[in-house]
């Protein structure tokens, strides 16, 4: 077998400056971390919202829900990262678009396209899960409720929004996770994150396996912390005899 | 529209190649259910078996592979593929590496999730039904093959059709090791022709209209077995 | 008690699902100080009517006055009015998310704008009334199904309700709890609350109303005083109903 092995790759020098290719990772890592935040953030907002929206008594609010998850969930993640990068910039009114193309690196706009087009995407995900959270509320607990003279928007805030958020937590902890992993796709539109790196790094040492693994374990951790903080908040969310607790 | 005619004169001479990327796409997604259902049923029945270490592996293997990104996967099995071949018979790999090995990794990288799948559905067949077919003498392996799996199967269907479903999405993710599917035949051809815009719209079309039917499709089923 | 002003006034109300009629020109009216027991087999309609009286139900014909009110009228301010009139429900609906204090205070202080003090006084004195002053900082799901049902009277207590509706208070409850519930709302009528009861208790009815109302297929079949509907012959469904009911 002709590979040779060299599991301090990441403490080499890159030949570039002063740097090694821990920094590199660390970029990348940075990157990642930053997409994923305002990725999720843009996702439970307007996800929450269009989840509300969903199950209004009104039918055009209840339309413009259907149809947003209708298409932002029967298109590939990939296709709609490439739709913001390459085809939206294209419809920009003009003093928009010049400022996009000459003012912003190619780095920034790849960062701004991914950010958006992940949290479109998975605002349709967590919109679907606060539906069916808010779905799965006992119609008594509405009609107790509005028996007690709420008003719509107190009966969503004070009874069916506490109790939904509760119920959904374990799979909207899911949806985290991915929203996580799927920072990756970013990697394709040209955001340096840290597939991106690791693909850089492996064509400048062949130390494929060495750094491919070293990216692999940082993913599972990611993973293991963000698993942790979901239980906690559980935890710290637990009211007897709603489903959501942490046991 | 200008804009739409270029597109359109295009399409017909690319027609062959994006006819050739979608019968790509259609490989990959259909040898990945398969095998990733298999797989992945194994894995269910390893998850449940009452051998400790059986139990350990399945979990170690579900909880790898939902933690790491697809995309990961599908590189790693690009390169790992065509380095074990060599490495085990010290000839090298002849063959698509980008097709077999994407493949491979659809299939284990989806078999974690399958599986999830096929352990709820058994778990969801009343302990009632195993208690009946050993009181009747049929062994484990019987009462899973008569039993159990065959009404599991059918309550899982449409969970399992649906995860085929977001395996064709995924696919598209081959673009990142070069894989010719749909999707990036469509973007190749859109770039040389400076008609990237119409293409990358027209690969979103497609991709839309066969998930929606598909999932309209599942729900109708979903209906009819009264799931 | 016959001159006593009209709290619910009942005009032929007419409600249909899609094709199928579950009201037929329900008429009746609900003095104050009156105890009204409304029983009938299931499929009658008699729940479905008492959620007409508090706008939880709409319906397609007639009207009905809730203390000189219409509910029909646009202008009437349907939340205000709710929490004028209390509900208790089969499954008590109280909120789980929060305490049981918090349940009695809730509504006080976002529907009637109530202080947080003044709304824990009168939540508090009411959970005392009903004998439960030592679960006022558990969680609804830590309380037996009596107790919860008693709970979910004071709550409705604490609103200063001017009429009280039940709709089958005591049928989710098992046997050895009923008990404890029906001597709140005897001790209630007993204290002159207006008083309309969906339920299958006659030894209740017996005890305390005034007058009882037979539904039957989505008509009122018998509207009299509980003498008379205990002690002469009333028409064949009434009867049928009665001798199943009372072995």
């Amino acid at each position: 077998m002709n590979y040779s092995w060299n599991w301090s790759v990441l403490w080499q020098s890159t030949g570039v400056g002063d740097s090694t290719y821990l920094q590199w990772v660390l970029v990348g890592l940075g990157w990642l971390l930053v997409i994923a935040l305002v990725a999720w953030s843009i996702a439970m907002v307007l996800g929450s919202i269009l989840g509300i929206m969903r199950t209004l008594p009104n039918k055009t609010a209840r339309a413009i829900g259907t149809g947003y998850v209708t298409i932002f969930r029967n298109i590939p993640l990939l296709i709609q990262l490439f739709i913001w990068f390459y085809v939206v910039p294209n419809f920009l009114p003009s003093v928009i678009r010049d400022w996009w193309i000459n003012d912003l690196g190619a780095n920034t706009t790849a960062l701004i396209s991914a950010s958006v087009g992940l949290g479109l995407f998975t605002a349709a995900r967590v919109c679907e899960q606060v539906r069916t959270g808010i779905e799965a509320l006992p119609v008594g607990q509405v009609n107790a409720g509005y028996a007690m003279g709420f008003s719509t928007a107190q009966l969503y805030r004070y009874v069916i929004l506490p109790q939904s958020f509760r119920t959904i937590l374990p799979p909207l902890s899911s949806e985290l996770t991915n929203c996580v992993k799927n920072t990756s796709v970013a990697s394709l539109v040209g955001v340096a994150e840290i597939i991106s790196q690791m693909k850089t790094i492996s064509e400048y040492t062949q130390n494929t396996i060495e750094i491919y693994t070293i990216v692999t374990v940082i993913f599972i951790v990611i993973n293991v912390c963000l698993i942790s903080a979901m239980t906690l908040l559980e935890k710290r969310l637990y009211v007897p005899g709603l489903i959501a607790g942490g046991k | 529209m200008e804009w739409l005619s270029a597109f359109l004169n295009d399409l017909q001479l690319s027609g062959p190649a994006l006819w050739h990327g979608f019968s790509i796409t259609l490989k990959v997604v259909c040898i990945a259910t398969v095998g990733g259902i298999l797989i992945g049923t194994i894995l269910a029945l390893m998850r449940l078996s009452s051998i400790k270490v059986l139990n350990w592996i399945a979990q170690g293997y579900v909880n790898l592979f939902r933690s790491i990104p697809l995309l990961l996967v599908l590189m790693w099995f690009y390169f790992a593929v065509p380095f074990i071949y060599t490495a085990v018979t010290g000839n090298y790999l002849t063959i698509d590496t980008a097709l077999v090995s994407s493949i491979v990794a659809f299939m284990l990288f989806e078999a974690a999730y399958f599986s999830e799948i096929v352990r709820a559905g058994i778990q969801s067949i009343p302990r009632g039904q195993s208690a009946a077919a050993s009181a009747l003498g049929m062994s484990y392996g019987q009462s899973m093959r008569l039993i159990i799996l065959p009404q599991a199967f059918r309550k899982m269907t449409p969970l399992l059709l649906q995860q085929t479903i977001i395996l064709f999405q995924d696919s598209t993710m081959v673009y990142a090791i070069g894989l010719l599917d749909f999707f990036r035949t469509n973007y190749v051809r859109g770039d040389l022709m400076s008609l990237l815009t119409q293409y990358i719209l027209f690969a979103g079309l497609v991709y839309f209209t066969i998930s929606l039917l598909a999932t309209y499709a599942v729900k109708k089923l979903q209906r009819r077995l009264h799931v | 008690m016959n001159d006593n002003k009209v709290m619910i006034d009942i005009q032929n109300v007419s409600k249909w699902y899609d094709k199928f009629q579950v009201l037929t020109d329900c008429t009746t009216q609900i003095r104050q100080g009156e105890v009204v027991v409304v029983c009938g087999p299931s499929g009658s309609g008699k729940s479905t009517l008492i959620k007409t009286v508090n706008g939880l139900e709409a319906f397609q014909q007639g009207n009905i006055m809730v203390d000189g009110i219409s509910i029909k009228d646009p202008k009437t301010n349907l939340n205000l009015l709710r929490s004028r009139v209390g509900m208790v429900f089969q499954h008590f609906e109280l909120f789980p998310h929060l305490t049981i204090t918090e349940n009695l205070t809730i509504a006080q202080i976002k529907v009637l704008g109530r202080s947080e003090a003044e709304a824990k006084k009168k939540g508090l004195a009411y959970l005392d009334r009903v004998g439960l002053s030592a679960q006022a900082d558990k969680f609804p799901a830590q309380l037996s199904g009596g107790q919860q049902q008693r709970v979910a009277i004071a709550r409705a207590l604490s609103m200063d309700p001017i009429a009280m509706l039940f709709d089958e208070p005591t049928s989710a409850l098992d046997p050895e709890m009923i008990t404890e519930v029906l001597d709140v709302m005897v001790g209630l009528a007993k204290e002159g609350m207006t008083m309309m009861c969906v339920t299958h208790e006659m030894g209740f009815a017996r005890q305390v109303a005034n007058r009882v109302i037979f539904m039957d297929q989505g008509k009122i079949v018998e509207d009299c005083t509980k003498d008379e509907f205990f002690n002469t012959q009333r028409g064949e469904r009434a009867q049928q109903f009665l001798d199943k009911i009372l072995h």
